[in-house]
C-alpha cells in the first residue's frame, strides 16, 4: 500500500454534511471489477452537466481553478456515510485525492481510506466550517507524522488519529500480512471457538 | 458491574487485543455479493492467498441481477453481466457456495442469509455491503465492510475492529393501528439525526421490540446504519427460536440443543451499562415518510414538510435547502396527497414476507391508481414461492403491481432500470440520498403498508385514513 507520510497541496472544499458513497461514486460508474480508472466517475452527478457526455459542470468546485486538481478535501459531517463500496475511495485515490478533513466519516469509509492510503483528518466542526468557508486558494500542509496541518497563512493546527491507523499509513502497510504473522494465535483461538460452539 | 449483549458477543470473538481501543475478532460467517464481493476474490486470488474456510463463505447474486420474469446473466445494468461471470468464476475457483440466478433460494444477501440458517445469535457475520445490520435482528453481531476487509476476512477468518460505545434504544409502549418498523426507525433517525448513532453499536429492546415478529426486528436493524450506527441487534428470544428452528443450515440434533442452550445467555445483564440510552414511547410514533434526500428528512404521513427556521443550525438550513429544490418541494407542504409516479415494494429492508402480506392487505380488491408504475420485488426465492403459496401474488397482480423474480432492483441504480428522471416514487427501501434510484428519482422512503396505500391512491397516503383510498372491489 502507498504511504502516507506528509502532503502540501489545495485543499478544496465540498462542505456539506451527508456526503454518501453514491454521491462519491454513482453505481453506475462503477463499470468493471476493477479499482482501476474509477476517477473520471468521481463526483459524477454533481461534477458533470450531462453526465453521459462528460460536460463538466462549470459551478463544481472540482470544475473551478485552482482546485480542479486539488490532493485535499474539505467535507461536511458523516462524510462518505452509505453505501460500503470501496469504490469511492478508490475513486477518490484515482483522481488524486489523498486527504479529506471533515468533522466526523461513515464508519465504513473511514476504514477503507486508510486502507487505501488516504487520510481521514478529523477537526472540530467549527474548524472545518472556517477552512471551507475560507476557500483559500493557497496550498497547506498535512504531516502524519507530526499531526499537524500547517495553513497558507502559517499557523499550525493539530489532530488526532487512532495510533493503528497512523502507523498503517506511514508505514505503508498490508494488512492481510500484518494479521497473517498473528496465524497461531487465531488457531489457538479457533480451536476452542468451534468446541465450544460446535454447530458453527 | 454486568455486561452489554455486544460486550458479550465481542468477547466470545476476541483473538488478540491490538491495543489503543482495537481487537482482531473471530469472524464465523463472510457474505459476499456480485457487487463488491466480486473484487475480494480478485484481490486474493491475485495475491495468491487462500480462503481459510470456504465452507463458512456464501455469495448471493443480488445486486445487478435483472428481476424480470425469464431472466439469465444478461443486465440491463452495462458490464454487469461480467460482475455475475466473474463472480460466479471466482466462487468456484475458492469452493464457495453461491445463491445463484435460476435458483430456488436466490434472493438478497440479506434475506437469504438468516433463511437459510447462514446467520444465528452469537455468530459474527461480515459482509462488504453496508446493511449487514439487518441480520442483527437475529442476534447474531453483523456490519458491513469494505471489499480489502472483505478480503482480510475470508484470508484471516478475523477483521482488525475499533471497539464501539454501547447504546441501548428502548421502545416502550405499543404501536399503533398502521404503524410498524420501519415508522419506528424512520422516528428515530429523524429525532436524533442521520449521524445520530456514530460509533456506537445499539440494542434495540423494550416491549416494542419484543412484540415485533423476527422478519420485524430486521427491518428495525437495517436501518441502524442509516442513523450511522457500527451495527443494531436484538437480543434472541424464544421467537427467534422458532424462527430459525429447520432453516436449511440451522444446527440440528444434539447441536440444536447445545445452541439453544448456549444463546440463552445471549441478552444484556441487568446491571449492564451503555454509554447512551434513548427512550421512545411508540404512542408517539406514526406512519412516516420522507420528504428530503437523507433518511432523517422524515415526518408523519399527516405533517407537513418543514420549514427552514426549523433546521438546527446554518449548514442544515442549507442542506434542507438542496433537498427541498432536488425532491421539488416548498416548506409548509402537506405530504399525504402528493402526487406519485411510481411505487416501489422490495429491498433488504422491507421484502420478507410479512411485508409482502402487509402490503397485500391494502392492495386486496383495488387497483393501483392510473399513470402509477408499481413494482413489487419479493426478497428471495424463497419469499417468493411462499406468497405465491398463499395467493399474494394474484393480490399484487390484480391490482396492477409488477411481480418480480428476487434482487435488489430498483433499491439503488447502477446504469439500469430506474423510475426515470424527475419521477416521485414511493419506496420501501432505505436510502432516498439524490439519483440512488435513479438520475433525478425523487424517492419517498415508508412503510410497505404506505407504500400500498400511496399506489391505491395515486398520491401520498396515509393508509389509516379510509377516505383516501377508494373502497375494496366486494370479493
Ligand atoms: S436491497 Fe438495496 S440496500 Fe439491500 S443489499 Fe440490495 S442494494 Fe443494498
Amino acid at each position: 500500500m502507498e504511504k502516507f507520510i506528509r502532503l502540501t497541496g489545495v485543499a478544496a472544499p465540498l462542505y456539506r454534511p451527508n456526503i454518501d458513497t453514491d454521491a462519491i461514486i454513482p453505481s453506475r460508474e462503477m463499470k468493471r471489477v476493477s479499482k482501476e480508472g474509477l476517477g473520471e466517475g468521481l463526483f459524477a452527478d454533481w461534477r458533470y452537466s450531462d453526465v453521459a457526455a462528460r460536460v463538466p459542470n462549470p459551478d463544481f468546485i472540482l470544475n473551478r481553478p485552482p482546485f480542479e486538481k486539488a490532493p485535499i478535501l474539505i467535507g461536511g459531517a458523516n462524510f462518505g456515510c452509505g453505501s460500503s463500496r470501496e469504490h469511492a475511495v478508490w475513486a477518490l485515490k484515482d483522481y488524486g485525492v489523498r486527504c479529506v478533513i471533515a468533522p466526523s466519516f461513515g464508519a465504513i469509509f473511514q476504514g477503507n481510506c486508510v486502507r487505501n492510503g488516504i487520510l481521514p483528518l478529523v477537526l472540530p466542526e467549527e474548524r472545518v466550517a472556517a477552512l471551507a468557508n475560507a476557500a483559500d486558494p493557497r496550498p497547506v500542509t498535512v504531516d502524519l507524522e507530526a499531526l499537524s496541518l500547517t495553513m497558507p497563512s502559517g499557523e499550525v493546527l493539530t489532530f488526532a488519529i487512532p495510533p493503528a491507523d497512523r502507523q498503517m499509513l506511514l508505514e505503508g502497510l498490508d494488512p492481510i500480512g500484518v494479521t497473517l504473522k498473528r496465524l497461531p494465535a487465531i488457531l489457538t483461538f479457533e480451536a476452542e471457538h468451534l468446541r465450544r460452539h460446535s454447530w458453527i | 458491574m454486568g455486561s452489554t449483549l455486544v460486550e458479550k458477543l465481542w468477547s466470545r470473538h476476541r483473538v488478540a487485543d491490538l491495543g489503543d481501543g482495537t481487537d482482531l475478532l473471530y469472524v464465523d460467517r463472510v457474505l459476499l455479493h456480485e457487487r463488491t464481493g466480486s473484487i475480494a476474490l480478485k484481490e486474493l486470488a491475485e495475491t495468491g492467498r487462500a480462503v481459510r474456510h470456504p465452507g463458512r463463505a456464501f455469495v448471493c447474486m443480488d445486486h445487478i441481477v435483472d428481476t424480470r420474469p425469464g431472466r439469465g446473466d444478461d443486465t440491463v445494468m452495462p458490464g454487469g453481466t461480467a460482475f455475475i461471470r466473474e463472480t460466479r468464476a471466482g466462487a468456484a475457483a475458492a469452493g464457495i457456495h453461491v445463491f445463484d440466478i435460476g435458483q430456488d433460494d436466490q434472493g438478497i444477501v440479506h434475506v437469504v442469509s438468516p433463511e437459510q440458517g447462514i446467520a444465528l445469535p452469537g455468530l459474527t457475520v461480515v459482509c462488504p455491503d453496508s446493511h449487514t445490520c439487518t441480520q442483527g435482528g437475529l442476534g447474531a453481531l453483523a456490519w458491513g465492510i469494505g471489499s480489502s476487509e472483505a478480503a482480510h476476512a475470508l484470508a484471516t477468518q478475523t477483521l482488525v475492529v475499533r471497539r464501539p460505545r454501547q447504546m441501548r434504544v428502548r421502545f416502550e409502549g405499543a404501536l399503533g393501528a398502521g404503524v410498524g418498523p420501519k415508522d419506528m426507525i424512520l422516528h428515530l433517525i429523524a429525532t436524533h439525526g442521520a449521524d445520530g448513532g456514530a460509533g456506537h453499536a445499539v440494542e434495540f429492546s423494550g416491549p416494542a421490540v419484543s412484540a415485533l415478529s423476527i422478519e420485524g426486528r430486521m427491518t428495525l436493524c437495517n436501518m441502524a446504519v442509516e442513523f450511522a450506527a457500527w451495527t443494531g441487534l436484538c437480543a434472541p428470544d424464544a421467537k427467534t427460536l422458532a424462527w430459525i428452528d429447520g432453516r436449511p443450515r440451522a444446527p440440528k440434533g444434539a447441536d440444536w440443543a447445545a445452541a439453544v442452550a448456549d444463546w440463552a445467555e445471549l441478552r444484556s445483564d441487568d446491571d449492564a451499562v451503555f454509554d447512551r440510552e434513548i427512550v421512545i414511547n411508540c404512542a408517539d410514533i406514526a406512519p412516516y415518510v420522507t420528504w428530503g434526500t437523507s433518511p432523517q428528512h422524515a415526518v408523519p404521513i399527516d405533517s407537513r414538510v418543514p420549514a427552514l427556521e426549523e433546521a438546527r443550525d446554518a449548514t442544515a438550513a442549507t442542506a434542507w435547502r438542496r433537498a427541498l429544490a432536488y425532491m421539488d418541494l416548498t416548506p409548509g407542504q402537506s405530504l399525504a396527497g402528493l402526487p406519485i409516479d411510481g411505487a416501489f415494494i422490495g429491498s433488504c429492508t422491507n421484502s420478507r414476507l410479512s411485508d409482502l402480506r402487509a402490503a397485500a392487505e391494502v392492495l386486496r380488491g383495488r387497483k393501483v391508481a392510473p399513470g402509477v408504475r408499481a413494482i413489487c420485488v419479493p426478497g428471495s426465492m424463497r419469499v417468493k414461492a411462499a406468497a405465491e403459496a398463499e395467493g399474494l401474488h394474484t393480490v399484487f397482480l390484480d391490482a396492477g403491481f409488477e411481480w418480480r423474480e428476487s434482487g435488489c432492483s430498483m433499491c439503488f441504480f447502477a446504469g439500469g432500470e430506474h423510475f426515470g428522471q424527475s419521477q416521485r416514487v414511493v419506496t420501501t427501501t432505505n436510502r432516498n440520498f439524490e439519483n440512488r434510484q435513479g438520475p433525478g428519482t425523487r424517492s419517498h422512503l415508508a412503510s410497505p403498508t404506505t407504500v400500498a396505500a400511496s399506489a391505491i391512491a395515486g398520491r401520498l397516503a396515509d393508509a389509516r385514513v379510509q377516505a383516501l383510498l377508494p373502497p375494496a372491489a366486494k370479493a
